[in-house]
């Protein structure tokens, strides 16, 4: 898990872009079919209504009728439209990833030739560089790079061997060296490319629990407003003011929730969509919507809160040296080590000290890290030999040489270990004197803007808790400089699975990621459990989630847009609602106030006409949706903030801005139609 | 029976059902042999579809009358059936609404206590005692209190005058104190002996308002935050005052001549006590669910008519009858913590309990119960000769005729908006059926929601919770109580009140 955060591979596409437009329109004309619509039981209700407003409009032709149902046809499609452009921003990532699924031919074991489809989970079979892997599986025999950027887009190949926790590989990627024996794990039809391509196309989009939930309250809104306008009839009957069933059909539509109830899956599609552009892949919608409940997330250090290198950060002088000849000394020592710890020595002399890197050193000779000596270093020209390594084996090392270690060495290396540190120490030989120069202090390093990320976190109402295997005093102290909430130290899968066990029992939702086999059931036991592509088999089948980028601190955008998703499902139902009050304003005094002249006070708008008045309800009840497809699409507006300033924030934007821009739109729309002749 | 045994929600449920059938059973019974009873005052049986329009009201703490107390009722039905239905009705309300505070303080169980128990206790702990008192003070205000059939005067000019008696301040206290409403006399608390001076009509509103301006607090301590109970407080606190304010306003700013010249709309008014008492009687009886009235409602102006209207189809909940106010309100709050809780990024929770798909079915059939019944029993009468022949007035005032006895049989309020004749077979039985299902369907609702929020466990809160007991939850419920009911009866309300009123 030392993947940094790379780009995303498939980058924040404009959000209606003219190629799909086309076949958005295509798909929102073939759902018409009203079976198409019994999943959506507000626009179901508005489909019946358009139909029988037509028949009605056929037996009676009027310009206000036709025109009454042909607003009414244009808000179901535009409901539809909402959906398929939802839909078909997932089926252009499916097509690619199609591509990926080609029939390939798998070489078994033993030497038989079987098409790749037919492949069972045991099957075992060879892959050699140039080949497409055949199906999803462990690597059992052999090291190979695989490319994978057919599933992740990233070009790099990544290095897959068996056993431990780089073993799985998928089905579509290509092996570009060597030869590797897999075990297919998956099922035909059921491989991870499979899954894929169902997710992304929204195929085997199930609804999730606040979506039903949601959509029950939106269903019983819709059967108390048809109540109340199928049992006005009998009042206006008796009142003597018998309305056209036209307008009460009008008046329905506009009376229910419309314009959320068109936008609802557009919103779940896009908000899994989110999902996918961040190369996040989500088993379930359900999981995307319990990312934002969690209260607990579990984090990885290594990876995820620190770059997961150790780096130096000072040089400590030992005995009367300079702390530049400290600095000097460790870069001559470290020019030849290539590790990440040794690269972050050199660095740290040139951007301390301002110590150059020097590129070659004729005749001097390295001394390579063994795992024996437990030190590494340089013989120089002049005879000079330098060391750095461990505390114990350098100071050895000078003893041997007849030199002198200060007491000061164990007490700069017990005061770094104890930091959670881990301490070098420095010795030259120089013409038969051995000596301690100093001692370099390796540190993990907290990534940038962590501290800021878990800030941020906090006022979210969600704890973090740092995972980590160093000791407790080690995870003290990174925890206390990243900022976190809690550590769990010296942790063991057992320990692990035993905290989320917790922290549930508490009744809170927990996340973490996870890529060993050993991470499995806490990934499993999880409410959201992010594994990594680089991962095992074993975690990936666990997690509801798989990051392609194999990036854990993408947790924290997880929870963002799971938020963010249930952000926008309930500003646009306020929104919807409140959009209601307007409308009564336009249609009952249109209805009532032919009889009742009192009652045209009630038409504040001064809507030309009552066929204009109605006429102009119904379009904008129409437009409104697709006015809010882009932000049904895209989202609303997310910032980290307390529960109740974002509440306050959303009820302003939508629920007062539903209020008051229907009595806007419903007037300018209603200044044109009166233009047109026979409705002012 | 076993105090300790505790009940799961159907069982509650079944039990709270049965007894409320055998009540209804009894009462219309008792009302059917009445001549054979003592202490019946020589009045005959009740005519079938008034005595079952009649038990149900009284049970299901309605309390519409579609009959005339002093001519119909014998002081035997009065005491033994009414009065007793009174206490009871009132008790099930409450302990409904407690078990439903049950499920939000209760944590993985699927116990909502016994509701025996619960029901005894209210009545023998709360009801009874302050009914003792209040009565007591009631007899120092006037009120009659014997069991006299009523005796006849003769008066200074000549004419004999009867003076009808009866247990009339017992019953009185509890009318009030139980939200229930079912005046002793036809004229209810207009009556000199049921209401005699202002300061026992000012009384009776107390009465009216103690028990569900109490139970918010009760939801508080139950639950362990006591700022819950004082934010539903708070919401019905306000829904009462704006309400109020408005009553207030449109009944004296009233155009006409007759009533300039009186100074306020003075037609039906308690004109002893004056306008302002009227007014306000009117308003938190309609409130309360109480039905009692001291002034004819009838006779207020449309839009006065039109308030007290809309005080009851806010589903009585500011604050609404002794306990259903509560649960009422409840409901309505987790409709609201539902939308708002989406609107922040979290599944919905109220107090720590998840609304889901179960939640929220429950509580949306809740809200839709009541404006069904209005509205389809409105359209019924309307659309019918059976409906239409008992209206006494044309036009939008006939119409809010119908439309406010509607309002106030499902939502078990049971005042009258006179100027209908009511006690027609199709009425009573029309009326009967909005009564029973307005009472019960939400029962059964609400139980069931009880059962699933206390098997639920508690989720802690966070800063990521959305805080229920802040100002910002108060005006949201008060905007979606006002919201939900304004877009439900919004179109029959301006062919009523509206269309005559503007």
């Amino acid at each position: 898990m030392t993947t940094l955060s790379g780009p995303p591979v498939v980058s924040a596409r404009n959000l209606l872009t003219p190629d799909q437009v086309g076949p958005a329109l295509v798909g929102s004309l073939k759902k018409l079919d009203p079976r198409a619509q019994l999943h959506q039981p507000v626009i179901f209700v508005v489909w019946v209504g358009s139909a029988f407003s037509t028949v009605l409009a056929i037996a009676e032709p009027t310009l206000f009728g036709w025109l009454i149902a042909g607003w009414l046809w244009l808000t179901v499609l535009f409901a539809n439209v909402a959906e398929a452009v939802a839909e078909g921003r997932g089926k252009a990532q499916a097509a690619t990833l199609r591509k990926a699924r080609t029939t390939t031919v798998a070489h078994l074991v033993d030497g038989r030739e079987v098409p790749a489809a037919t492949l069972q989970p045991g099957d075992r079979v060879v892959v050699v560089a140039g080949q497409v892997i055949p199906g999803d599986g462990d690597v059992t025999e052999g090291i190979a790079s695989v490319d994978e950027s057919a599933i992740t887009g990233e070009s790099a190949p990544v290095i897959r061997e068996s056993g431990g926790d780089r073993s799985a590989v998928t089905g579509g990627t290509t092996v570009l060296s060597d030869r590797i024996v897999v075990q297919i794990t998956s099922k035909p039809g059921e491989t991870f490319v499979d899954r894929m391509i169902g997710l992304v196309e929204g195929a085997s989009r199930q609804k999730t629990p606040n979506e039903i939930a949601l959509n029950i309250l939106l269903s019983s809104l819709t059967v108390i407003f048809l109540l109340a306008v199928v049992t006005l009839q009998p009042l206006a009957i008796y009142s003597g003011a018998k309305q056209p069933i036209a307008v009460l059909i009008a008046l329905v539509v506009c009376l229910i929730p419309t314009t959320i109830g068109a936008l609802l899956s557009a919103i779940g599609i896009a908000g899994m969509d989110r999902l996918v552009q961040r190369n996040v892949l989500a088993m379930s919608g359900r999981a995307v919507e319990a990312a934002g409940d969690v209260n607990t997330l579990l984090l990885d250090k290594t990876g995820t809160i620190t770059l997961g290198n150790r780096q130096a950060v000072t040089f400590m002088a030992v005995g009367g040296t300079e702390e530049k000849e400290v600095a000097d000394a460790a870069q001559l020592a470290s020019l030849a080590d290539e590790t990440p710890e040794g690269r972050s020595v050199v660095v740290l002399a040139k951007t301390q000290y301002g110590l150059r890197e020097r590129s070659d050193l004729p005749g001097a000779q390295f001394v390579p890290f063994t795992a024996q000596t437990r030190m590494s270093g340089v013989d120089l020209p002049d005879g000079r030999e330098l060391r750095k390594g461990a505390a114990g084996a350098v100071t050895g090392w000078v003893r041997a040489c007849g030199g002198h270690v200060p007491r000061e060495v164990a007490q700069f290396v017990d005061g770094i270990s104890g930091s959670g540190g881990t301490p070098l120490v420095l010795a030259s030989l120089d013409q038969g004197t051995a000596r301690v120069l100093g001692v370099i202090h390796l540190k993990d390093v907290v990534k940038q803007g962590m501290r800021e990320r878990f800030d941020e976190l906090r006022r979210m109402g969600i704890r973090t808790v740092m995972i980590t295997g160093d000791n407790e005093r080690t995870a003290r102290a990174i925890a206390e400089e990243a900022g976190v909430d809690d550590v769990l130290a010296e942790a063991t899968p057992e320990d692990k699975l035993a905290l989320i066990a917790r922290e549930q029992a508490g009744g809170r939702l927990v996340a973490m990621t996870g890529d060993g086999t050993n991470d499995a059931p806490a990934l499993a036991q999880a409410d959201v459990g992010v594994a990594m592509n680089t991962g095992t088999s074993a975690a990936k089948e666990a997690g509801n989630m798989v990051d392609l980028d194999s990036n854990p601190t993408k947790l924290i955008e997880i929870v963002e847009i799971g938020k963010q998703l249930l952000i926008t499902r309930g500003s646009l139902t306020t929104f919807s609602i409140a959009n209601d009050i307007a409308k009564y304003f336009a249609i009952l005094p249109a209805m009532f106030a032919g009889v009742f002249p009192a009652l045209a006070t009630l038409n504040i708008m001064r809507l030309a006409s009552p066929q204009s008045a109605i006429l102009s309800a119904v379009i904008f009840n129409a437009l409104i949706i697709v006015a809010l497809v882009p932000l049904a699409l895209r989202g609303v507006r997310y910032t980290p903030a307390s529960a109740s300033a974002m509440l306050r924030r959303n009820l302003l934007v939508y629920g007062a801005g539903g209020v008051i821009l229907p009595f806007v739109g419903i007037k300018l729309i209603d200044l044109l139609v009166s233009l047109l002749p026979g409705i002012a | 029976m076993d105090a300790d045994s505790e009940q799961r929600w159907p069982t509650y449920l079944r039990s709270v059902l049965a007894f409320s059938a055998v009540g209804v059973l009894l009462l219309y019974l008792l009302q059917r042999v009445q001549p054979l009873l003592p202490l019946s005052d020589g009045m005959a049986a009740v005519e079938q579809s008034s005595a079952w329009n009649t038990a149900v009201s009284f049970v299901t703490n309605t309390n519409w009358q579609g009959y005339s107390g002093e001519s119909t009722m014998g002081n035997l039905v009065q005491m033994a059936g009414l009065a007793v239905q009174n206490f009871v009705s009132a008790a099930v309300g409450i302990t409904v609404a407690i078990a439903l505070v049950r499920g939000f303080a209760r944590t993985t169980t699927d116990r909502l206590g016994n509701f025996w128990v619960d029901v005894t206790r209210t009545v023998t702990r709360v009801l009874l005692p302050i009914s003792v008192v209040a009565a007591l003070v009631l007899v120092l205000g006037g009120v009659v209190q014997n069991l006299s059939a009523g005796v006849a005067a003769h008066t200074l000019g000549g004419v004999t005058q009867f003076l009808p008696g009866g247990p009339v301040a017992s019953q009185e206290a509890i009318k009030e104190l139980g939200t229930n409403g079912g005046g002793f006399f036809n004229a209810n608390s207009a009556h000199p002996f049921e209401g005699p001076t202002a300061w026992v009509s000012l009384f009776q509103i107390f009465l009216m308002l103690l028990i569900p301006f109490a139970l918010p607090r009760t939801f508080g301590r139950m639950v362990g935050d006591k700022r819950q109970g004082y934010a539903i407080l708070g919401v019905m606190a306000a829904l009462a005052s704006v309400s109020l304010g408005l009553m207030s306003w449109v009944q004296a700013r009233s155009g006409g001549t007759a009533t300039q010249l009186a100074g306020a709309a003075m037609e039906g008014q308690e004109v002893r006590f004056g306008g302002p008492l009227s007014a306000l009687f009117a308003d938190v009886t309609t409130l309360t669910s109480t039905g009692a009235v001291n002034s004819m409602h009838d006779s207020f102006t449309p839009l006065g008519g039109g308030v007290a209207m809309v005080n009851m189809m806010l589903g009585e909940v500011a604050p609404g009858g002794v306990g259903s106010g509560l649960y009422g309100m409840l409901v309505l709050a987790v409709i609201t913590v539902f939308v708002a809780g989406l609107m922040v990024g979290r599944t919905p929770e109220y107090l720590g309990k998840r609304l889901g798909r179960r939640e929220m079915t429950l509580a949306s059939l809740y809200i839709l119960t009541t404006p069904a019944l209005v509205l389809i029993g409105t359209g019924i009468a309307m659309a019918f000769p059976a409906g239409r022949g008992a209206m006494l007035n044309a036009g939008p005032h006939g119409l809010s005729e119908v439309l406010y006895a509607f309002t106030s049989a499902a939502n078990n309020n049971g005042s009258a908006f006179a100027g209908l004749s009511a006690n027609t077979p199709f009425y009573n039985v029309a009326l009967g059926l909005a009564m029973a299902f307005g009472r019960f369907l939400p029962i059964v609702f609400v139980l069931a929601l009880a059962g699933r929020l206390a098997v639920q466990g508690r989720r802690p809160a966070t800063v990521g919770t959305f805080p229920t007991h802040r100002p910002l939850f108060v005006s949201l419920l008060f905007a979606v109580v006002l919201v939900v009911v304004g877009l439900t009866y919004f179109p029959a309300l301006s062919l009523g009140p509206l269309a005559e009123g503007l």
